[in-house]
């Protein structure tokens, strides 16, 4: 391990760093302390972050485009019924929440949900074990759960923005959409105020979705990296107990994610005066 | 914890999955969900139909049924009269026959009868002849009196 590592707070604070790669003095390299990852800027990328939630989502993407190849109308099998019960979950979901008609949202639905169910699910992965393996492997840095990265939430809840955004101007117009800005709830005269509110309500949105998700999976993954700092004989006292009730907020946090999602572009598919 | 560029190679990734899952997982799982909900419900719809129809079957049969019984009843008491009707028939035909063959039987006792007295007549002149030849054998020639006798025999 590296030197940090030797206290709390260098275990800490190394748990707690990506292993960020990106351009410095002119030639490309990673990352071995928080500081030269700073450095780097913008235009670094978070690799673990990447590399974990593209592995994550081919999974997803793999098993359920399996049984989507070999979806028979016969009796199902145990992957087919296993996809088949998410599906209509997600289905009934979207059709609770989501009054209108759309080929996008529900796939979209069921990719958020899984994909972050994924990414979240792997905090339920014992603290050290990934980060001692790639650390074998010549990796200073590597954090496993793409969920309490926020380039991740963020990146998510960005492309759901646009996504409202895009719906907003297709279903009511450009002008609508500006009029539902600007217009109310003061009418015209009330502009500039209702600018400010309408633009706070349209903002918060990718804001909630991105920092509701990352708050609670990086305290979740603060929490398991503290109970690490107990003599390993004590650990599962507190370990279990937080990782059962974690499997709660592992689910629960996706599903948010996806309702919420689901009912911004219900709200952006809706004309209200 | 930096934001950095990881953020717009999240998003761009997240767009990928997105479009994929739209185009190559949700619509043919769902359309296959569709298709077995379509036949469950076409099943269901089957049997309550093959119910019904065994039901009104069994109304069918209970009716056929009890037509052929009407209709072997009818035959059984059709049956009887002809029956009681042949052995009227072959009651009249024996008493008629009965008839013909005592009435053939009557003439030929009378033929039997009028034979004997025949018989008798023949036999009874005879003795009498005999009789009368003795008694008057001394005093009549025989030769004589035959035209006599005989005369007498077919008076007899």
């Amino acid at each position: 391990m590296s030197s940090e590592a030797l206290t709390s707070t260098g275990y800490i604070r190394h748990h707690l760093q990506n292993l960020t790669c990106g351009l410095q003095d002119g030639h490309f390299h990673c990352a071995h302390s928080a500081d030269e990852a700073k450095a780097m800027g913008f235009w670094a990328l978070n690799v673990d972050t990447l590399g974990v939630s593209l592995l994550l989502g081919l999974v997803f993407l793999y098993f359920f485009s399996r049984v989507a190849k070999s979806a028979a109308q016969g009796v199902p099998g145990g992957l087919q019924n296993f996809v088949e019960w998410v599906i209509e979950f997600i289905d009934s979901s979207v059709r609770g929440s989501f009054t209108g008609r759309s080929a996008l949202v529900a796939p979209l639905a069921l990719t958020i949900f899984v994909w972050i169910f994924l990414m979240n699910l792997m905090d339920l992965i014992p603290i050290d074990y990934i980060p001692f393996v790639t650390e074998q492997m010549g990796l200073s840095h590597f954090k496993v759960v793409p969920s309490t990265d926020p380039n991740a939430t963020i990146g998510m809840a960005i492309g759901v923005f646009f996504l409202v955004i895009f719906y907003s101007i297709k279903i009511k117009g450009l002008g609508g959409f500006v009029g539902e800005l600007t217009l109310q709830p003061f009418g015209k005269f009330g502009l500039p105020v209702n600018l400010f509110l309408e633009g706070v309500n349209l903002i918060a949105k990718p804001v909630s979705l991105a920092l509701r998700l990352f708050g609670n999976m990086y305290a979740g993954e603060m929490i398991f990296i503290l109970i690490a700092l107990l003599p390993f004989y004590l650990q599962w006292t507190l370990s279990l107990p937080w990782a059962i009730f974690h499997i709660l907020i592992v689910t629960l946090q996706a599903f948010i994610f996806m309702t919420l999602t689901i009912v911004y572009l219900d709200m952006a598919h809706q004309e209200h005066h | 914890m930096n934001i950095n560029a990881t953020l717009l190679g999240q998003t761009i990734m997240f767009a990928m999955f997105v479009w994929f899952c739209m185009k190559f997982v949700w619509p043919p799982i769902i359309a296959a969900l569709d298709a077995r909900k379509k036949l469950i419900a076409d099943g269901l719809a089957a049997g309550e139909r093959g119910k019904h129809d065994l039901e009104l079957a069994a109304k069918r049969s209970a009716e056929v049924l009890r037509e052929a019984k009407e209709k072997a009843a009818e035959i059984i008491s059709q049956g009887d009269k002809r029956a009681s009707e042949i052995v009227e028939e072959a009651k009249a035909k024996a008493e008629v026959e009965a008839g013909n063959i005592r009435a053939r039987a009557n003439s030929e006792i009378e033929q039997e009868v009028f034979r004997a007295r025949e018989q008798l007549r023949t036999q009874v002149s005879a003795i009498a002849l005999a009789g009368a030849g003795k008694i008057l054998s001394r005093e009549i020639d025989a030769k004589a009196h035959n035209e006599l006798l005989e005369k007498l025999v077919a008076e007899i």
